[in-house]
């Protein structure tokens, strides 16, 4: 098999093809992932004892932004669900289901999705109203008002819930659930300005299942110690791809323009040199996410931090800023002809899918998050990694 | 010292039942602590015991329970355990 990266450009060329249409339209980028799974990437990021090929975060996050340099909608998803996938590596590896269930998305390429929001919860995905019902091995669930992105595409669902009927609101599990297990009720179409083919819908979901799927760790514990840093890093390693994507087309715009015009610097170039610099900002930033994860990673005393939270919240908000303003550059850069939406220079797409950034978990949130912790945590001034 | 303890707990950490019936190995997250109350209930023990959580102890394993908050404090400042 062809390296992570070469596969990861085969999905980037075919997600080329269609993104136009997956804006337009609003629909999931079905040929893009089809090409995933031919190209068995769905399973890259599991360890090679459950059938994948064992891929590092690092890796993971290229291909990613490889693939959000043509479509951020197709590239999304994909980060989406390694984000889930990791959730299973991290927290699934000694139980026996989930490891079969590993083995399963390796053979089979399944797309699995997340459920992790839930109406009347306000945004908060550390608490459930929605309640896990057991009765004997065997148990139920519905969830109400849940989004979950290409959900009617997704062979799976990593869902959470309170514990028990009577646990408090942030005592939450996740469970895995296989599309033949569960039921979708549309109770929101999704059309938004951006991000057009995540197809976010919100839906009512009902299930049924064995206790057995239910991951042995708290959601709290999950949350804390995988899921958030691996979200913030790849969603950042989209927002990178689109930027990069943006600032690409903006220097083919000035250097058509410096060759019409032989000996002269155009007007524009001072920009793409600024917005160079942005993006390696971007860049570094998305880089030290990782640095920081592997080696918070070796030590569980780290990865529970407080500084390691703030560490990781930092990357996305400052990730989410930088895109809208890189792209922001590009467009003054490419003007009339990176506004217009048909032209090689369009940058109007990469500027809708950007502005979703800031608020998937609002920054002002996360801002609010951040403000409580330095409230104890005393920010660490060295340079040394 | 667990009085003291299970005082601010109920004042700060905000949880769904009162410290009085959780036993003080039981975890304090399952049990409703956010991280949000986790550092609320971090800064009253500093006021309460006159004493500063060092970097290292600002992790979720250290406010887990109530047997491990004990054990930060009386880490920091020994005569604690007698108050």
């Amino acid at each position: 098999m062809s390296s992570l990266v070469a596969r990861a450009q085969l999905v980037g060329a075919v997600a080329a093809q269609y993104c136009e249409h997956v804006d337009k339209e609003g629909r999931f980028p079905s040929e893009a992932v089809r090409a995933m799974k031919e190209a068995r990437l769905l399973s890259a990021f599991i360890p090679r004892e459950f059938g994948g090929e064992g891929a590092e975060l690092s890796e993971i996050a290229e291909v990613v932004s490889i693939i959000s340099q043509a479509c951020a909608s197709a590239g999304m998803t994909y980060a989406m669900h390694q984000i889930k996938v990791s959730s299973l590596i991290s927290h699934g590896d000694r139980a026996e289901w989930h490891q079969e269930f590993m083995r399963r998305i390796s053979r089979e390429q399944l797309l699995v999705a997340s459920a992790t929001t839930e109406g009347g919860v306000g945004g908060n995905l550390r608490n459930s109203i929605c309640a896990i019902e057991r009765s004997g091995d065997r148990f139920t669930l519905v969830k109400d008002g849940t989004c979950i992105s290409y959900g009617r595409d997704a062979d799976a669902i990593l869902i959470t819930a309170r514990s028990a009927p009577d646990a408090p609101a942030s005592d939450q599990v996740m469970a895995v659930v296989s599309k033949d297990q569960y039921k979708l009720e549309l109770t929101g179409a999704w059309d938004a300005m951006g991000m057009r083919g995540t197809c976010s819908d919100n839906f009512k979901f009902s299930a049924e299942g064995d206790v057995a799927q239910i991951l042995p760790n708290d959601f709290g514990e999950i949350a804390a110690k995988s899921m958030l840093a691996i979200c913030h890093i790849l969603w950042s390693a989209v927002w990178y791809g689109i930027a990069s994507s943006a600032v690409s087309r903006a220097q083919s715009f000035v250097r058509a323009e410096a060759r019409r015009n032989p000996g002269q610097t155009p007007p524009g170039a001072l920009r793409v040199a600024e917005a160079a610099n942005m993006l390696q900002l971007m860049r570094s930033n998305t880089i030290a996410g990782l640095t920081r994860f592997a080696q918070a990673k070796l030590n569980d005393d780290d990865l529970g931090s407080v500084g390691f939270i703030v560490a990781m919240n930092n990357i996305k908000i400052g990730a989410s800023r930088m895109v809208v303003d890189i792209i922001n550059h590009a467009l003054l850069i490419t003007g009339i002809n990176g506004y217009r939406n048909n032209t090689p220079y369009s940058v109007g797409r990469h500027m809708r899918d950007a502005l979703s950034a800031q608020i998937m978990i609002s920054n002002d949130r996360i801002f609010g998050n951040v403000a409580n912790l330095l409230l104890m945590h005393r920010l660490d001034p060295s340079l040394a990694a | 010292m667990l009085d003291t303890l299970r005082q601010l707990i109920d004042k700060h950490a905000r949880l769904p039942v009162q410290a009085a019936t959780l036993g003080s190995g039981q975890d304090l997250y399952a049990a409703g602590l956010t991280s949000f109350a986790a550092v609320q209930l971090m800064l009253a023990l500093e006021e309460a015991f006159d004493i500063e959580f060092p970097e290292r102890m600002l992790n979720r394993r250290s406010f887990a329970t109530m047997d491990s908050i004990v054990a930060c404090i009386t880490e920091l400042r020994p005569q604690a355990l007698a108050s």
